[in-house]
């Protein structure tokens, strides 16, 4: 459920558009930011403001990996290991990463294709803020920030509304 | 018209047309998978490329529209390596478990992977897997591994039911149908999507396992669950009805059909049948029973008069079981005390004497008058051909409901009028049509009809139960004064069309004539009523205040499908003698002296007539339950033992005999409606431009390739057909006779294949048939009920009732597939109202009319104006329990329940 500050956040996007229905991308944004996940509640919730069924809603948020469809913790670390990454240590960051979070279930590891980073390779995103230059210990280190609060993503409906 | 050349043919075509289309017309398949001829084409599965000269690459023909002279090969080397290589592509990841699979035998990627495909594969590694099948629905299972994302399935839910409740989820080798986990696809049309599927993907729990299609037998039938009476292919196995499968006849359903119509011929060979007659409870021979009847019926008669008996019903069986049982009440006992329709229908006169449209008439109108009940709740594929109409055909739709419903996202002008002002809403439509314009919307909804062309079709029906069908009535008469309109009846039960066409109805004859124009049935009948008599209302009000002695219960439940419940319980134990021809027991004739097992659907043969006035062929596939016996049967055994011999033996000579005394159907005969595709339209001799015949004798489903994945093609060919004189229709049943049941008879000096049974009318045959069919029929006169609303009670909301498509009559109650579709019945009311009571969403509240009171749960729906609450009927706790029929509004106090 979208807490009231979101609801009207909601509503106001939904304004945005000649067509409710093209809401459904930026209201999953909001509702992910939100709660860390696309739960199929919120994907209901969502099918509401757009005018549309949660199965429409389903099936077009389920093509973008980028919208996680289980819970997966307060942070989404992804890590690239495309071909740049790979060459510079990318795979080794994801190694250390992968290692230490296995059993943290509020930190979900994953290996993603290129971030368009490359010039400054190894790249990762923690809740999709860029992080690079990145050695196995520095991720580490970023990512503890995260946990402690002493690094805050900014979200990324961020600059929708 | 353009020129198109298709490996090596010239064809003419239509401009736009697809190049798939145009090549199947002209006996050139292509192979596909995702294209359907009922809905948009997607190029999805891209079995269908064909080379076209001058177009890059191999296009796929079923996204390629034709244009002048273009040249098209579908079987040059190119286009077999390319159908080669999508075949094997779209086996990497089936599974390839046909002795398992449902669909095996029939299947189209079977069929095309034999006649198109590569006959190896190279593919040798491990395939995809899902959890095997899953239910999307209470009805339907789906196996994802078998899928080939053609995405029929789900273009059909969106595209043309509506219900967008399942589609792709996920991406590349993972892209599956799925619906959302707490929606599951619970569509009233779900099962179509089973049929069209291309594989086994999706499956119905109702026919899972049941049979092989190599041991089905088939018979071209129409399903008889509602007044549409979509065509279907009856199938069954071992003497059980096993499926019912949609036949796309353009005039009617277009292959579609809904859910109840699909499943719900279980209730054939439900435990709950009747299957032997009964005397006073107890199980006795035919004999017996009808002996009993045809004294209980004699003694009546001589005791206290034709008048004390009365018939209700007969609305769903075929037409010659409501020709016979009109026969037996008005030719032979002499009452006029007959209604086929149960107090929620609409005057005969109305229905039989207004200019009437065809279904298909929607798709060209000018506008759509709606006025009538939820159509995807009354008559589904009507529902669904109003859809089309709109969306499709941008024809705009003006609506005069109180309450919103399944049409309601498509109505272009809503007119909401109060719950019985109806009446008042259309005489200010037509002010507007003529200038004055009492509001904004009305003045929009004028301008709109005022820049098209084509007719008004009004879609005629009973939108509110809870009031009398006076506002409606008097509606009817506003826009029955406009130019260019037509009028599509929304009558709901089964045949109940047919019935009033065959005289069930007070002050009616067969062949939509008064009782003055009773010259045609004397050719044949002993007598006919001379004035008219009572209609189900006052047939039960007559119950009970005692001139009403003997009731005969046509397949009619008064008790369960009366608005007025307490009024017909009160008539039901009032009235001295019930007689019951039914397949099931139930509330109204439990009380019954004599119970008489009747034949039902897919037992019989005969006619039936639909909302449109078409009239068509049904057909037996099954022997009947125990000893049960059609209806016309029964009423001519009960005839003979009253003296008068119908003498008529087989289901065409009763037809032949229904047509010889019915002005209306002047011109039919028993051969014409057994050889023309898509039947007849009533009046025959006002339709006949229209009929089309068969080209092939055999019949559409005879004989090999009756595939159920395509929309299923009659083979026809339009003829000009002459019409019978009444003498021939005679002659042709006579010859029938030995046939009867058979698809065609042939009959005198043309039986040439291609054409139908045809005799010219001479002037002098004419002249010899006693009513000229136009000069007798029916014209309404227009006058309606004045209407006067009780005063408005602060506190009370006024109720709008219609019914619910799984409704409580015994075709829900004994399939066992469907049943457990039926949810409980909720009140509905404006989110004003519901916070006015103070409840949330869901809390039982008490609710009270007059006639009675009981608990229910309550929800605010959007749409609904305050004041008013919606209910549907039937059950427990459903509106006839509610509503006085004598009131020309229900107004119930909703109260919270302390
Ligand atoms: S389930 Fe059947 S109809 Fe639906 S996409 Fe798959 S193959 Fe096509
Ligand atoms: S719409 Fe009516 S006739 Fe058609 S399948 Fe459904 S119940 Fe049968
Ligand atoms: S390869 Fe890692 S960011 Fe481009
Ligand atoms: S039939 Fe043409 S692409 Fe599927």
């Amino acid at each position: 459920m979208f807490t009231d500050a979101n609801k009207k956040r909601a509503t106001e996007i939904v304004a945005l558009y000649p067509k409710a229905h093209s809401a459904i991308l930026p209201l999953a944004h909001l509702a992910q930011d939100q709660d860390g996940w696309l739960s199929p509640e919120a994907m209901d919730e969502i099918a509401d403001y757009c005018d549309t069924t949660a199965a429409d809603v389903q099936g077009v948020c389920s093509f973008y990996t980028m919208y996680k469809r289980r819970p997966c913790g307060n942070l989404v670390v992804s890590v690239c290991t495309n071909v740049t990454c790979l060459v510079v240590g990318g795979p080794e960051v994801l190694e250390r990463l992968e290692h230490k979070y296995a059993s943290d279930h509020d930190v979900f590891v994953e290996e993603v294709e290129c971030l368009a980073a490359c010039g400054n390779a190894p790249s990762m995103q923690v809740n999709y803020e860029y992080h690079e230059h990145l050695t196995p210990e520095s991720a580490e280190q970023i990512v503890e920030d995260y946990k402690a609060g002493r690094l805050v993503a900014r979200g990324v409906s961020g600059g929708l509304a | 018209m353009i020129n198109v050349t298709i490996d090596g043919k010239t064809v003419e075509a239509n401009p736009g047309d697809l190049l798939i289309k145009v090549a199947q017309e002209n006996g050139v398949y292509i192979p596909r998978f995702c294209w359907h001829d009922r809905m948009k084409p997607v190029g999805m599965c891209r079995m269908c490329l064909v080379e076209v000269e001058g177009i890059r690459g191999l296009p796929p023909a079923c996204t390629m529209p034709v244009a002048e002279g273009m040249v098209c090969h579908t079987e040059t080397p190119a286009v077999k390596q390319a159908q080669d290589d999508v075949l094997e592509f779209l086996l990497v990841n089936h599974p390839l478990d046909c002795p398992v699979c449902d669909r095996g035998g029939e299947c189209p990627l079977q069929d095309t992977t034999l006649a198109f495909g590569p006959g190896e594969s190279r593919f040798v590694e491990e395939k995809r897997h899902f959890e095997k099948p899953i239910p999307i629905s209470d009805v339907v299972l789906l196996d994802r591994e078998r899928c080939i994302q053609c995405a029929r399935c789900t273009r059909f839910a969106d595209e043309i039911a509506g219900d967008p409740l399942i589609s792709f989820v996920d991406r590349g080798g993972h892209t599956q149908v799925l619906n959302h986990p707490d929606h599951p696809f619970a569509s009233y049309f779900s099962g179509n999507v089973v049929q069209i599927c291309p594989v086994g993907a999706l499956t119905a729990k109702p026919y899972r396992f049941r049979a092989r299609p190599w041991d089905l037998a088939t018979v071209e039938t129409s399903c008889g669950q509602c007044a549409v009476q979509c065509r279907g292919a009856l199938q069954s196995s071992s003497n059980r009805l096993v499926r019912l499968l949609g036949v796309d006849s353009d005039a009617v359903n277009h292959g579609w059909l809904c859910d109840k119509g699909r499943y719900g011929f279980e209730y054939v060979h439900s435990d709950a049948r009747v299957r032997e007659p009964q005397l006073d409870g107890k199980t006795v021979s035919w004999p017996q029973a009808l002996d009993a009847a045809a004294d209980a019926l004699r003694s009546a008669r001589d005791l206290h008069g034709a008048e004390s008996i009365a018939f209700l019903g007969g609305a769903r069986g075929t037409n010659e079981d409501a020709y016979a049982i009109a026969r037996l009440a008005k030719g032979v006992i002499g009452t006029d005390n007959v209604d086929s329709q149960l107090g929620d229908g609409l005057p005969a006169e109305l229905i039989l004497g207004v200019n009437r449209a065809a279904i298909a008439d929607l798709d060209t109108a000018a506008a759509i008058v709606l006025l009538a009940p939820d159509l995807k709740e009354a008559l589904p594929v009507l529902h669904l051909r109003l859809r089309r109409a709109a969306l499709e055909c941008n024809v705009p739709i003006i609506d005069f409901s109180s309450v919103p419903h399944g049409l309601t996202r498509e109505v272009t002008h809503a007119l909401a009028p109060l719950p019985g002002e109806q009446g008042k809403r259309a005489e200010q439509l037509v002010g507007a049509l003529n200038g004055n314009a009492a509001d904004a919307i009305v003045a929009a909804a004028a301008a709109t009809i005022a820049g098209r062309s084509g007719n008004i079709v009004v879609v005629l029906g009973r939108s509110n139960l809870a009031e009398r069908s006076d506002a409606t009535v008097q509606a009817a008469a506003a826009l029955a004064g406009l130019a260019n309109v037509k009028f599509l009846s929304a009558l709901r039960r089964g045949n109940v069309h047919g019935a009033l066409e065959a005289g069930l109805a007070p002050g009616i004859l067969p062949g939509r004539v008064t009782i003055e124009h009773r010259d045609a049935v004397q050719q044949v009948w002993r007598t006919a009523p001379e004035v008219p008599g009572l209609d189900a209302e006052g047939i039960l009000r007559g119950a009970i205040d005692g001139t009403i002695k003997t009731l005969v219960l046509v397949g009619a439940d008064p008790i369960a499908d009366f608005p007025d419940r307490a009024l017909a319980i009160e008539a039901l134990n009032a009235v001295g003698t019930i007689i019951a021809l039914d397949g099931f027991g139930n509330a109204s004739n439990q009380r019954a002296k004599v119970m008489l097992p009747v034949t039902m659907f897919g037992e019989k043969s005969g006619t039936t007539t639909n909302l449109e006035g078409r009239m068509q062929r049904v057909n037996q596939k099954v022997s009947p339950e125990g000893i049960a016996m059609d209806d016309w049967r029964i009423a001519s055994e009960i005839a003979l033992r009253l003296g008068d011999d119908f003498d008529l033996e087989l289901v065409d000579e009763i037809t032949a005999e229904m047509i010889k005394v019915s002005p209306a159907l002047a011109g039919a005969t028993p051969a014409l409606l057994a050889s023309s595709h898509d039947g007849v339209r009533i009046p025959v001799r006002e339709h006949a431009t229209e009929i089309k015949v068969r080209k092939n004798n055999a019949g559409l489903l005879d004989g090999e390739g009756a595939v159920s994945w395509e929309p299923i093609k009659a083979d026809v060919e339009a003829v000009d057909v002459e019409l019978a004189t009444h003498e021939s229709a005679d002659e042709s049943a006579d010859e029938s006779a030995g046939e009867a049941g058979a698809a065609v008879i042939d009959s005198g000096e043309t039986p040439s294949a291609d054409k139908a049974t045809i005799t010219a009318p001479t002037a002098e045959a004419s002249a010899t048939v006693a009513p000229t069919a136009a000069s007798v029929l029916l014209t309404w006169n227009r006058i309606a009920p004045s209407v006067s609303l009780p005063g408005r009670d602060a506190y009370a909301v006024r109720l709008v009732s219609g019914p619910a498509l799984y409704d409580h009559g015994n075709a829900v109650n004994a399939s066992a597939s469907i049943v457990g579709l039926r949810g409980p019945s909720k009140l509905l009311v404006s989110a004003a109202d519901l916070q006015r009571l103070g409840v949330t969403n869901g809390t039982e509240v008490h609710v009270a009319s007059a006639k009675g009171a009981f608990n229910i749960a309550v929800h605010a729906a959007r749409g609904i104006t305050q004041g008013v609450a919606q209910l549907a009927m039937g059950g427990e706790r459903g509106a006839n329990a509610l509503i006085d029929v004598g009131s020309s509004a229900t107004d119930v106090r909703v109260e919270t329940i302390q």
